[in-house]
């Protein structure tokens, strides 16, 4: 399978989803608990994707020091509520001055 | 959601001043996050897809987690299939926004084939953050329009600015992907208690299964960390009960 299949095959998966909802007669959500349910999801999945993204690389766990101290850097940042894009340039900062100096 | 009053919502300054809000709003959500698609290209760059690749991801899939977890599995050597149905279930979500904003924005025809590319995580927060319907979809569109835009250009500055750095581990943007991630899910973990418990066993569930299976699906699984809910029909119904104005 070529990255082309895949980013192609992605970008069709993910219009179909999103019009998918747009269209679905709304009584799906009567349930309070599907409701819930759907509210949740994006959490776990988000989530799971920061977890696996810190600490595997190549299908194994793997502990990559700057990276984790740059996204320790990023949570601070959060904790002093820090705008978005300041965010990600000290997680991205922290990270680059480490390995420079490691 | 609906604070409004009877007699301010009648009157022409009244909305004219909560469109203009939600109109900054949009602006500043879409031009502050369409900015990180500079973190999208270099990302899909070092991970190893063409400048090409990048932009047609950014355009066709327009929604950055999926498009981040793609280029990842891309870059640790996983399974192509596995990464594109990762990344597609991780859309999921969109369509849950869809579900919610169907409602909100009342589309109809050939207008909601376009209105559906721009169902994602911003446009949804900024739509449902205001206090009526005119005011939403003018916050929808507005974020949908410049984030667009902003995401499709920063990812090709990104991608061009990656391809022409040597090593841009050296950077730190390998830091970047679950930086943004983490910064779009803040919100939702300072605020609540089940959220943070979900988040945890998300995490727990993604990472011990990552020796285990390829790439891509201990991201999938755990989207059961959110199963418990369904569960429990007393703690659905008192989240459904906080939610009534």
């Amino acid at each position: 399978m070529s990255v082309w299949i895949a980013v192609i095959a992605t970008g069709v998966g993910c219009y179909a989803l999103k019009l998918g909802g747009l269209v679905t007669p709304q009584r799906v959500l009567a349930d309070p608990r599907v409701r819930r349910f759907a509210d949740l999801v994006p959490v776990a999945l988000l989530t799971a994707l920061i977890a696996v993204q810190a600490l595997a690389q190549n299908g194994s766990l793997q502990l990559d020091g700057p990276r984790l101290a740059g996204l320790g850097a990023a949570v601070a940042a959060l904790l002093l509520r820090a705008p978005f894009l300041v965010v990600l340039a000290v997680a991205a900062g922290v990270t680059a001055v480490l390995r420079l100096l490691l | 959601m609906m604070t409004v009053t009877e007699s301010d919502a009648g009157s022409d300054a009244g909305t004219a001043r909560r469109r203009s809000a939600a109109l900054r709003d949009g602006l500043g959500v879409g031009l502050g996050v369409g900015v990180s698609g500079l973190a999208f290209g270099a990302a899909a760059v070092t991970a190893g897809l063409s400048v090409a690749q990048a932009c047609t991801l950014s355009l066709v899939a327009f929604t950055g987690a999926s498009q981040f977890a793609l280029v990842g599995v891309v870059g640790s050597g996983g399974a192509l299939a596995t990464g594109t149905l990762g990344a597609v279930l991780l859309g999921g979500r969109n369509a849950l926004y869809g579900l919610r904003l169907a409602d909100l924005l009342r589309v109809r025809g050939w207008r909601r084939l376009a209105a559906a590319q721009v169902v994602i995580d911003e446009t949804t927060a900024v739509a449902t953050a205001q206090p009526d319907r005119a005011s939403a979809r003018t916050g929808f569109y507005v974020t949908a329009v410049s984030l667009y835009l902003a995401w499709n250009l920063t990812t090709l500055v990104g991608a061009l600015g990656a391809s022409r750095v040597g090593d841009p581990a050296a950077f730190g943007l390998d830091t970047l992907g679950p930086a943004v991630f983490l910064a779009l899910l803040w919100p939702r973990l300072s605020a609540g208690g089940t959220e943070r418990r979900v988040a945890a066993a998300a995490a727990v569930i993604a990472v011990g299964a990552t020796p285990l299976l390829p790439s891509g699906v201990p991201v999938m699984l755990a989207a059961a960390a959110a199963l418990p809910v369904l569960l429990r029909p007393g703690r659905g119904a008192r989240a459904d009960a906080e939610e009534q104005p």
